[in-house]
């Protein structure tokens, strides 16, 4: 589509992208692998040596890296079943004539506006808070025992907290993929005969299918690495109810200064991205292509 | 086309669809009427929704207690700068891929987008001890480099699909006139590419000012932005909800309005221009 | 002045040779049309000119000067897309400035002569819009106004007209006819169809595959087809072809007859069949006769011919305009 001139200019400006995105990835991922074989504390300089394949024994056999990637896990899917389902629902009706719309969907649009420890400590201190939360008080306006959501159930308080977060973006997607369809299609599907729920079944669901997609790829990108939330409301616990693995590797390197323990974490971590990436890639990737 | 739809029908609609948008937004909503409450008001039971003494005392007190503004002023120094910074690299690349494609070019924008497959905390480590050794360990120059890579992919996905839209022939027809590439870039590509640019520009703030691993575990006292700054309320437990208020109103205030005002470049660019 | 030659000139994408190789020779002031079906090369050899692609190998030689290394801007040519290509960034006086401004001419001198190419094309009031506010006549014009200030060696026409309506077409045809009376600046013009080559075209390319099947005058081509494939592009309705016995009467592999080269009759002739479909546009008829043991013939006749869906028909092709190929689809003459 070019000339050699141009070419060759182009590659000149690819370049430096190219190179730096290569880096970022290379060097620390490089750096990660090494630390991940070395017995190596920050508590302890200069005491550093090879200690083979131990930090991954070590970790591996950690309940605690069981529970993490359980937790982990367990955010994904807890929020993407509430964001697809919610999303789906909320764009539906969004789409639908109704006074107001643009403010509507400015108010839905809010939270993922907001930063994550914003979002955590709010939920965190105004809501679920037992003594003085708004939840509290609902629950003794209705005559129950105000509930400690954050030490009785701190993961699924996360996974509500993240949901809320990421509730406007499912919707937002869905409701632009929802405008495009063809209304003469949908008019065609009503002179057919389809009933609401059959329109929704064969022509608003396969429509949306990519935005769905899309959704779910984009989304667990961010939730297997959720931190913020977690940092700030749970610290992780009670115990390690509430550690995914980035939590996990983060307590392990800053918190406890175990340099090689919590490199072989990441390195387990970027596996497991891996793992869920390939699966993901596979399942939807033909929704993609079309 | 618009269908009509009876008019009740609409008024159910709105009915519902309000409720339904404002409990989403309730928490925001609360944050900001709790941010001009006094703390015991902050706490009261039953809650005081509207009728309470109005108080601006809060905000000027987060200000003076932790210097809030440094930090403002740290977001706004990393969000911006990383942005400008990823969009003076992505820029070029954007154009080469968008007009001069290659049979690698989509390969190369599949694996950029590819290195944000990768979790954070795989390289949190090395990062750490990068950073600590070469003084980049809490410093606001720290944190655009970082935040630069991070949103490079999507910066350079954004663009592409802003540039794809640019027709060719116009470009070839500036050559045809006689431009040189500089000219072609300064006088055709980019006022035609400036919409796309600019909601690239917005979109990346946003996301910069809002990055909450990095800029949390990377910064401390000194460059710490908003977000780790209100970060640093989680650990005292007390009577402090309407200042803790002030200070995320004040946080999130400015990039609302941003994100209010870019919502449909928004879709697209989150998507990397698979859904428009 | 305006010469072009190309020498040899390929160009190849990957392991696909869009074009082989081709010569030919494009004199100074003439009108050369290069048409052929969709893919045929066309568009990319007028890019090879432009300089807007690479040869792969040949030289191209604009006005004695070889031009193959060197960027389009250095050419002297100028060029009209098909999507127009304007700024839309730009009033209609930048967009036609535009080139004069990259070549650096004095703001005066640009002024005068963007104001000079508007009266021409009729542009004058809409000087200082946007090209989205204009219409898609307009607009092309402001193409071409764009390509005249230049002044240039040889002007480019790549599908000008084939995003305008039917009606806008034949008037647009007529004014690039009128513009290089006009100038008698070498026009080479790309399109996929024969009617504007026909009407337009000093010397038509026809091209296929990337090969040039015939050169020669609209005429020359219509009455001389070289091969199949020409005697099939030139001409509406197309030429029919008939193989088998009736060819080899005339000691030919097929022959060809145009449909306005058939005689009709209702009651005698070479050919008998039954009318398919009967077109009746008043000024011609046209008709689809399925001939016994033939096929399917298209014939048109001038005026009326008062016949419709099931009538028995005569055909007699004209002995003289019998065109007649081989089995490699060359003419025998």
């Amino acid at each position: 589509m070019a000339t050699l001139h141009t070419r060759s200019a182009a590659r000149l400006m690819i370049a430096p992208s190219v190179l730096l995105l290569l880096a970022w990835m290379i060097v620390p991922l490089a750096l990660t692998i090494y630390f991940s074989l070395l017995r190596y504390n920050l508590l302890m300089p200069g005491m550093e040596e090879f200690a083979g394949l131990t930090n991954y024994t070590y970790f591996l056999t950690d309940p605690a890296f069981f529970q993490a990637i359980f937790n982990t896990l367990a955010i994904v899917i807890g929020v993407l079943f509430i964001t697809v389902v919610g999303g789906i629902a909320l764009a539906l009706l969004l789409d639908q004539q109704m006074f107001g719309q643009g403010i509507v969907r400015i108010l839905v649009i809010a939270p993922f506006l907001i930063m994550p420890t914003v979002a955590a400590l709010v939920w965190k201190n105004m809501f679920m808070n037992p003594v003085n939360g708004l939840f509290a008080w609902l629950a003794k306006l209705v005559g129950l025992q105000p509930f400690d959501f954050l030490a009785n159930a701190p993961l699924f308080s996360i996974i509500l907290i993240v949901a809320w977060q990421w509730l406007p973006f499912a919707t937002l997607i869905l409701l632009t993929a929802l405008q495009s369809l063809d209304e003469e299609q949908k008019e065609a599907a009503q002179m057919d005969g389809a009933g609401a729920w059959s329109r929704f079944v064969y022509l608003v669901l396969p429509h949306l299918s990519r935005a769905i997609t899309v959704v779910i790829l984009i989304q667990t990108i961010f939730l297997l690495s959720v931190f913020a939330e977690i940092l700030v409301t749970t610290n992780g616990g009670p115990g390690t109810q509430s550690t995914n693995l980035t939590f996990l590797v983060y307590a392990q390197a800053l918190l406890q200064f175990d340099v090689g323990g919590a490199s072989a974490g990441g390195i387990i971590a970027v596996i497991l991205a891996n793992i869920v990436a390939f699966f993901l890639m596979r399942m939807i990737g033909k929704t993609l292509e079309a | 086309m618009a269908r009509n739809v009876s008019t009740q029908r609409k008024l159910l609609t709105t009915v519902v669809a309000w409720t339904i948008a404002i409990l989403i937004f309730f928490p925001i909503l609360w944050t900001f009427l709790t941010s001009f409450k006094t703390e015991a008001q902050a706490i009261a039971s039953p809650p005081v929704f509207l009728f309470f003494d109005w108080t601006t005392e809060n905000y000027f007190e987060v200000q003076s207690r932790s210097d809030y503004f440094k930090h403002f002023m740290n977001s706004v120094v990393v969000s911006f700068g990383s942005t400008l910074l990823g969009l003076v690299i992505a820029i070029p690349s954007a154009w080469a891929m968008a007009f001069a494609p290659t049979k690698r070019t989509k390969d190369v924008l599949m694996w950029m987008l590819s290195t944000k497959m990768m979790p954070p905390v795989g390289v949190l480590v090395p990062m750490y001890l990068i950073f600590r050794n070469t003084g980049l360990l809490d410093t606001r120059t720290g944190l655009v480099i970082v935040l630069t890579l991070i949103n490079l992919p999507i910066i350079i996905w954004m663009l592409y699909t802003y540039f794809k839209e640019i027709p060719g022939e116009i470009l070839e027809a500036a050559r045809m006139d006689g431009a040189s590439l500089a000219k072609e870039i300064v006088y055709v590509l980019t006022p035609m590419a400036i919409p796309g640019i600019a909601s690239t520009l917005l979109l990346n703030i946003i996301l910069a000012w809002n990055e909450a691993f990095w800029t949390l575990n990377l910064s401390a006292a000194k460059a710490a932005p908003l977000t780790a700054f209100i970060a640093s309320y989680s650990s005292p437990e007390g009577l402090f909800y309407a200042k803790l208020s002030a200070a995320s109103t004040m946080a999130i205030a400015p990039i609302l309005i941003l994100g209010w005002f870019s919502q449909k470049q928004l879709v697209r660019g989150l998507t990397f221009g698979a859904v428009k | 002045m305006g010469s072009i030659t190309l020498k040899n000139v390929s160009k190849v994408f990957g392991a696909h040779a869009v074009i082989p190789s081709i010569d030919l020779d494009i004199h100074d002031g003439e009108f050369v049309v290069f048409v052929g079906p969709s893919g045929c090369g066309k568009s990319t050899l007028l890019r090879l000119i432009a300089g807007l692609e690479d040869v792969s190998d040949g030289e191209i030689i604009i006005d004695g000067k070889n031009t193959t290394d060197l960027p389009p801007a250095k050419r002297g040519l100028s060029m009209v897309f098909q999507s127009y290509a304007l700024y839309p960034h730009m009033s209609v006086r930048s967009n036609i400035a535009f080139p004069l401004k990259m070549a650096g001419e004095d703001k005066a001198v640009i002024d005068k002569k963007v104001e000079d190419a508007a009266r021409v094309l009729n542009l004058t009031d809409y000087l200082d819009r946007k090209p989205r506010q204009l219409s898609g006549g307009q607009r092309q014009r402001v193409a071409i106004g764009r390509a005249i200030v230049r002044q240039p060696e040889a002007f480019l026409f790549d599908e000008p007209l084939s995003n305008l309506d039917a009606a806008l077409r034949v008037n647009m045809r007529l004014e690039i006819s009128q513009l290089h009376q006009q100038l008698k600046t070498t026009m080479i013009y790309v399109t996929h169809d024969q009617v504007e080559a026909m009407t337009m075209a000093d010397k038509i390319v026809v091209l296929n595959r990337g090969r040039i099947e015939q050169v020669g005058s609209p005429l020359d081509l219509y009455h001389k087809p070289d091969n199949l494939f020409v005697a099939g592009f030139i001409g509406s309705p197309k030429m029919n072809f008939i193989s088998g016995a009736s060819a080899a009467a005339h000691q030919a592999h097929t022959i060809g007859v145009r449909p306005e080269h058939l005689v009709l009759s209702k009651d005698q002739g070479s050919w008998r069949g039954t009318v398919g479909v009967a077109e009746h546009l008043g000024s011609d008829t046209f008709l689809h006769v399925n001939a016994d043991g033939i096929g399917t013939l298209t014939a048109r006749v001038s005026g009326d011919f008062a016949v419709t869906h099931g009538d028995q028909v005569f055909l007699t092709p004209d002995p003289q305009r019998v065109h007649r190929f081989d089995e490699k689809g060359m003419a025998i003459r």
